[in-house]
Protein backbone atom coordinates (compact mmCIF):
# COMPACT_ATOMS: atom_id res chain seq x y z
CA UNK A 1 0.00 0.00 0.00
CA UNK A 2 1.15 3.61 -0.64
CA UNK A 3 -0.98 5.45 1.55
CA UNK A 4 -2.78 4.70 5.03
CA UNK A 5 -6.07 5.89 3.91
CA UNK A 6 -5.69 2.60 1.30
CA UNK A 7 -5.11 0.53 4.52
CA UNK A 8 -8.00 1.98 5.75
CA UNK A 9 -9.79 1.39 2.67
CA UNK A 10 -9.30 -2.35 2.69
CA UNK A 11 -9.47 -3.01 6.54
CA UNK A 12 -12.93 -1.45 6.05
CA UNK A 13 -13.93 -3.67 3.45
CA UNK A 14 -13.38 -6.37 6.01
CA UNK A 15 -16.19 -4.79 7.98
CA UNK A 16 -18.85 -4.54 4.34
CA UNK A 17 -18.00 -8.12 4.15
CA UNK A 18 -18.73 -9.00 7.50
CA UNK A 19 -21.95 -7.52 7.26
CA UNK A 20 -21.78 -4.13 9.41
CA UNK A 21 -24.64 -1.86 9.63
CA UNK A 22 -21.82 0.72 10.74
CA UNK A 23 -18.40 1.75 10.50
CA UNK A 24 -16.78 4.45 12.10
CA UNK A 25 -13.41 5.40 11.50
CA UNK A 26 -11.40 7.82 13.89
CA UNK A 27 -8.80 9.34 12.92
CA UNK A 28 -6.39 11.55 15.50
CA UNK A 29 -3.31 12.90 15.35
CA UNK A 30 -2.03 14.50 18.57
CA UNK A 31 1.40 14.70 19.95
CA UNK A 32 3.28 13.23 17.24
CA UNK A 33 1.12 9.93 17.20
CA UNK A 34 -1.49 9.31 14.44
CA UNK A 35 -3.96 6.75 15.56
CA UNK A 36 -6.72 4.85 13.35
CA UNK A 37 -9.04 3.16 14.56
CA UNK A 38 -12.37 1.18 13.03
CA UNK A 39 -15.18 0.10 14.51
CA UNK A 40 -17.74 -2.23 13.02
CA UNK A 41 -20.81 -3.66 14.20
CA UNK A 42 -20.49 -6.49 12.07
CA UNK A 43 -20.43 -10.47 13.04
CA UNK A 44 -17.26 -10.38 14.79
CA UNK A 45 -15.27 -13.54 15.10
CA UNK A 46 -14.70 -15.79 17.38
CA UNK A 47 -11.12 -16.25 19.78
CA UNK A 48 -8.97 -18.53 17.70
CA UNK A 49 -9.79 -16.84 14.55
CA UNK A 50 -9.13 -13.51 16.41
CA UNK A 51 -5.57 -15.18 17.30
CA UNK A 52 -4.27 -15.97 14.38
CA UNK A 53 -5.92 -13.33 12.14
CA UNK A 54 -2.68 -10.86 11.49
CA UNK A 55 -1.67 -14.11 9.85
CA UNK A 56 -1.03 -13.47 6.29
CA UNK A 57 -2.36 -17.20 5.55
CA UNK A 58 -5.56 -16.81 7.30
CA UNK A 59 -8.33 -15.36 5.88
CA UNK A 60 -11.85 -15.88 5.32
CA UNK A 61 -12.06 -15.86 1.40
CA UNK A 62 -12.52 -18.88 -0.58
CA UNK A 63 -10.21 -17.83 -4.13
CA UNK A 64 -6.83 -18.27 -2.03
CA UNK A 65 -6.21 -19.39 1.72
CA UNK A 66 -4.03 -15.52 1.63
CA UNK A 67 -5.05 -12.67 3.31
CA UNK A 68 -3.33 -9.89 3.76
CA UNK A 69 -4.89 -7.17 4.93
CA UNK A 70 -4.56 -6.65 8.19
CA UNK A 71 -1.04 -8.28 8.32
CA UNK A 72 0.00 -5.66 5.88
CA UNK A 73 -1.53 -2.77 8.35
CA UNK A 74 0.04 -4.29 11.87
CA UNK A 75 3.30 -4.28 9.96
CA UNK A 76 3.00 -0.42 8.74
CA UNK A 77 2.30 0.33 12.35
CA UNK A 78 5.09 -1.50 14.16
CA UNK A 79 7.53 -0.31 11.38
CA UNK A 80 6.99 2.98 12.36
CA UNK A 81 7.34 3.10 16.05
CA UNK A 82 3.53 2.57 16.48
CA UNK A 83 1.22 -0.33 17.73
CA UNK A 84 -1.78 -2.59 16.15
CA UNK A 85 -4.40 -3.99 18.28
CA UNK A 86 -7.74 -6.10 16.89
CA UNK A 87 -10.38 -6.78 19.23
CA UNK A 88 -13.75 -8.62 18.34
CA UNK A 89 -16.65 -10.22 19.86
CA UNK A 90 -18.58 -12.67 17.86
CA UNK A 91 -22.12 -10.78 17.33
CA UNK A 92 -20.89 -7.55 18.23
CA UNK A 93 -18.34 -6.37 16.17
CA UNK A 94 -14.65 -5.70 15.54
CA UNK A 95 -12.22 -2.58 16.32
CA UNK A 96 -9.20 -2.52 14.84
CA UNK A 97 -6.28 0.40 15.88
CA UNK A 98 -3.27 1.25 14.43
CA UNK A 99 -1.00 4.23 15.48
CA UNK A 100 2.24 5.39 13.96
CA UNK A 101 4.66 7.77 15.05
CA UNK A 102 3.92 11.15 12.94
CA UNK A 103 8.01 11.75 12.07
CA UNK A 104 8.96 8.34 11.82
CA UNK A 105 11.02 8.49 8.65
CA UNK A 106 9.13 4.92 7.03
CA UNK A 107 5.69 6.44 8.11
CA UNK A 108 3.28 6.44 4.81
CA UNK A 109 1.26 9.93 4.41
CA UNK A 110 -2.21 9.38 4.89
CA UNK A 111 -2.98 10.43 0.98
CA UNK A 112 -6.55 10.52 0.12
CA UNK A 113 -9.22 9.67 2.85
CA UNK A 114 -12.03 11.67 1.19
CA UNK A 115 -11.47 9.31 -1.58
CA UNK A 116 -11.63 6.40 0.49
CA UNK A 117 -14.89 7.11 2.01
CA UNK A 118 -16.12 8.13 -0.80
CA UNK A 119 -15.44 4.52 -2.47
CA UNK A 120 -16.80 3.21 0.46
CA UNK A 121 -20.25 4.93 -0.09
CA UNK A 122 -20.21 3.63 -3.76
CA UNK A 123 -19.69 0.21 -3.27
CA UNK A 124 -21.33 -0.16 -0.18
CA UNK A 125 -24.20 2.83 0.09
CA UNK A 126 -26.25 0.38 2.39
CA UNK A 127 -23.52 0.83 4.98
CA UNK A 128 -23.32 3.89 7.46
CA UNK A 129 -20.16 5.13 7.67
CA UNK A 130 -18.32 7.83 9.78
CA UNK A 131 -15.64 9.58 10.50
CA UNK A 132 -14.17 11.40 13.40
CA UNK A 133 -10.74 13.08 12.62
CA UNK A 134 -8.54 15.09 14.45
CA UNK A 135 -5.54 17.05 14.40
CA UNK A 136 -4.33 18.21 18.16
CA UNK A 137 -7.06 20.58 19.03
CA UNK A 138 -9.56 20.81 15.59
CA UNK A 139 -11.56 18.34 14.24
CA UNK A 140 -14.57 17.85 12.24
CA UNK A 141 -17.23 14.93 12.27
CA UNK A 142 -19.03 13.21 8.97
CA UNK A 143 -22.05 10.40 9.55
CA UNK A 144 -23.97 9.04 6.93
CA UNK A 145 -26.79 8.43 7.85
CA UNK A 146 -27.13 12.44 8.46
CA UNK A 147 -26.94 12.97 4.51
CA UNK A 148 -29.02 9.91 3.88
CA UNK A 149 -32.10 12.03 6.13
CA UNK A 150 -31.65 14.69 4.14
CA UNK A 151 -31.68 12.77 0.85
CA UNK A 152 -34.96 11.31 2.09
CA UNK A 153 -34.74 8.06 -0.27
CA UNK A 154 -32.79 9.31 -3.03
CA UNK A 155 -29.30 7.38 -3.55
CA UNK A 156 -26.57 8.66 -1.78
CA UNK A 157 -24.17 6.76 -3.71
CA UNK A 158 -25.42 9.03 -7.18
CA UNK A 159 -22.43 10.58 -8.43
CA UNK A 160 -23.63 14.22 -7.75
CA UNK A 161 -23.64 12.97 -4.07
CA UNK A 162 -20.45 11.43 -4.05
CA UNK A 163 -18.70 14.10 -5.56
CA UNK A 164 -20.26 17.00 -3.33
CA UNK A 165 -18.86 14.47 -0.52
CA UNK A 166 -15.22 13.98 -1.72
CA UNK A 167 -15.35 18.30 -2.14
CA UNK A 168 -16.72 18.55 1.38
CA UNK A 169 -14.26 15.92 2.91
CA UNK A 170 -11.18 17.45 0.92
CA UNK A 171 -11.68 20.72 2.37
CA UNK A 172 -12.72 20.16 5.55
CA UNK A 173 -9.38 17.70 6.04
CA UNK A 174 -7.39 20.27 4.84
CA UNK A 175 -8.58 22.56 7.15
CA UNK A 176 -8.31 20.55 10.39
CA UNK A 177 -4.80 19.24 9.30
CA UNK A 178 -3.88 23.62 8.98
CA UNK A 179 -0.47 23.35 7.34
CA UNK A 180 0.20 19.85 8.83
CA UNK A 181 1.07 17.23 6.18
CA UNK A 182 -0.48 13.71 7.28
CA UNK B 1 -15.90 24.04 7.06
CA UNK B 2 -18.50 22.62 3.91
CA UNK B 3 -21.47 21.32 5.63
CA UNK B 4 -23.64 18.69 4.43
CA UNK B 5 -26.73 21.70 4.23
CA UNK B 6 -25.47 22.29 0.63
CA UNK B 7 -26.70 18.76 -0.50
CA UNK B 8 -30.03 20.47 -0.46
CA UNK B 9 -29.73 22.08 -3.50
CA UNK B 10 -27.94 18.86 -5.04
CA UNK B 11 -31.21 17.51 -4.19
CA UNK B 12 -33.79 19.67 -6.00
CA UNK B 13 -31.72 19.32 -9.00
CA UNK B 14 -31.38 15.56 -8.76
CA UNK B 15 -35.53 15.25 -8.46
CA UNK B 16 -36.03 17.35 -11.28
CA UNK B 17 -34.15 14.94 -13.54
CA UNK B 18 -35.80 11.69 -11.94
CA UNK B 19 -38.35 13.26 -12.88
CA UNK B 20 -37.19 13.50 -16.19
CA UNK B 21 -36.69 9.74 -16.91
CA UNK B 22 -38.69 7.59 -18.51
CA UNK B 23 -37.78 4.60 -16.55
CA UNK B 24 -35.84 3.72 -13.51
CA UNK B 25 -35.87 0.03 -14.36
CA UNK B 26 -32.60 -1.21 -12.81
CA UNK B 27 -32.66 -4.35 -14.48
CA UNK B 28 -31.98 -1.79 -17.71
CA UNK B 29 -28.80 -0.58 -16.07
CA UNK B 30 -25.24 -1.04 -17.37
CA UNK B 31 -22.89 -2.63 -14.15
CA UNK B 32 -19.65 -1.56 -13.82
CA UNK B 33 -18.12 -3.73 -11.22
CA UNK B 34 -14.32 -2.78 -10.41
CA UNK B 35 -12.18 -5.54 -7.79
CA UNK B 36 -11.93 -4.03 -4.76
CA UNK B 37 -10.29 -6.93 -2.42
CA UNK B 38 -6.52 -6.06 -0.66
CA UNK B 39 -4.57 -6.95 -4.11
CA UNK B 40 -6.95 -4.80 -6.56
CA UNK B 41 -6.47 -1.83 -3.44
CA UNK B 42 -3.06 -2.13 -2.97
CA UNK B 43 -2.25 -1.69 -7.36
CA UNK B 44 -5.01 0.83 -7.63
CA UNK B 45 -8.38 0.32 -7.80
CA UNK B 46 -9.70 3.49 -5.60
CA UNK B 47 -8.51 5.83 -8.19
CA UNK B 48 -10.31 3.56 -10.78
CA UNK B 49 -13.29 3.44 -9.33
CA UNK B 50 -13.61 6.84 -8.63
CA UNK B 51 -12.70 8.18 -12.15
CA UNK B 52 -15.51 5.96 -13.37
CA UNK B 53 -18.27 7.71 -11.12
CA UNK B 54 -16.23 11.03 -12.64
CA UNK B 55 -16.65 10.20 -15.92
CA UNK B 56 -20.40 8.80 -15.55
CA UNK B 57 -21.63 12.46 -13.90
CA UNK B 58 -19.21 14.57 -16.60
CA UNK B 59 -21.57 12.96 -18.99
CA UNK B 60 -24.15 12.85 -16.97
CA UNK B 61 -25.18 9.27 -17.96
CA UNK B 62 -27.89 7.73 -16.65
CA UNK B 63 -28.68 4.25 -15.79
CA UNK B 64 -24.72 2.88 -15.44
CA UNK B 65 -24.34 1.90 -12.05
CA UNK B 66 -20.55 1.32 -10.38
CA UNK B 67 -20.61 -0.85 -7.73
CA UNK B 68 -17.62 -3.37 -6.29
CA UNK B 69 -16.27 -6.90 -6.27
CA UNK B 70 -13.87 -9.07 -4.18
CA UNK B 71 -10.99 -10.70 -5.31
CA UNK B 72 -11.58 -12.57 -8.45
CA UNK B 73 -8.16 -14.66 -7.94
CA UNK B 74 -5.89 -12.88 -10.88
CA UNK B 75 -3.92 -10.72 -8.37
CA UNK B 76 -1.40 -9.71 -10.42
CA UNK B 77 -3.85 -8.39 -13.30
CA UNK B 78 -5.51 -6.13 -10.88
CA UNK B 79 -6.99 -3.82 -11.03
CA UNK B 80 -9.64 -5.43 -12.68
CA UNK B 81 -13.71 -4.32 -14.15
CA UNK B 82 -16.13 -6.19 -15.09
CA UNK B 83 -18.49 -4.32 -17.52
CA UNK B 84 -22.11 -5.67 -18.30
CA UNK B 85 -23.94 -4.24 -21.04
CA UNK B 86 -27.21 -5.63 -20.85
CA UNK B 87 -27.99 -7.74 -23.74
CA UNK B 88 -24.00 -8.26 -24.32
CA UNK B 89 -21.74 -10.13 -23.28
CA UNK B 90 -19.65 -9.18 -19.71
CA UNK B 91 -16.30 -7.42 -20.73
CA UNK B 92 -12.94 -7.84 -18.11
CA UNK B 93 -10.67 -5.56 -17.85
CA UNK B 94 -7.36 -6.02 -16.60
CA UNK B 95 -4.83 -3.57 -15.43
CA UNK B 96 -7.70 -0.78 -15.24
CA UNK B 97 -5.96 2.71 -14.66
CA UNK B 98 -7.79 5.94 -14.16
CA UNK B 99 -6.63 7.24 -17.91
CA UNK B 100 -8.21 3.65 -19.28
CA UNK B 101 -11.38 3.88 -17.06
CA UNK B 102 -12.13 7.16 -18.79
CA UNK B 103 -11.53 5.75 -22.25
CA UNK B 104 -13.52 2.33 -21.26
CA UNK B 105 -16.30 4.72 -20.22
CA UNK B 106 -16.16 6.78 -23.77
CA UNK B 107 -15.99 3.75 -26.11
CA UNK B 108 -17.46 1.07 -24.17
CA UNK B 109 -20.28 2.51 -22.19
CA UNK B 110 -21.11 5.34 -24.41
CA UNK B 111 -20.11 3.88 -27.78
CA UNK B 112 -20.70 0.43 -27.50
CA UNK B 113 -17.23 -0.70 -28.35
CA UNK B 114 -15.49 -2.77 -25.78
CA UNK B 115 -11.32 -1.19 -25.91
CA UNK B 116 -10.14 -3.95 -26.80
CA UNK B 117 -6.15 -2.66 -25.47
CA UNK B 118 -7.45 -3.68 -21.93
CA UNK B 119 -9.36 -6.29 -22.02
CA UNK B 120 -8.02 -9.98 -20.38
CA UNK B 121 -5.26 -11.82 -23.17
CA UNK B 122 -4.05 -8.48 -24.23
CA UNK B 123 -2.35 -7.40 -21.62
Amino acid sequence: MRELSLNILDIAQNSVSAEAKTVTITVTAKDNLLTIRIDDDGKGMPKDFLEKVTDPFTTTRTTRRVGMGLALFKQEAEKCGGKFTIDSTPDVGTTVEASFKIDHIDRLPMGDLAETITTLVVAAPQIDYVLRYNVEDRGFGFDTRQIKRLLEGLPIESPEIVAYIREMLTENIKEVNGGISL
Amino acid sequence: MKTIEEINAIKAKMQAQLNMRSSIDNAGDTRIVVGMATCGIAAGARPVLNAFVEEITKRNLKNVKVTQSGCLGMCKLEPMVEVYVPGKEKVTYVKVTADSARRIVAEHIVNGNPVLDFVIGNE
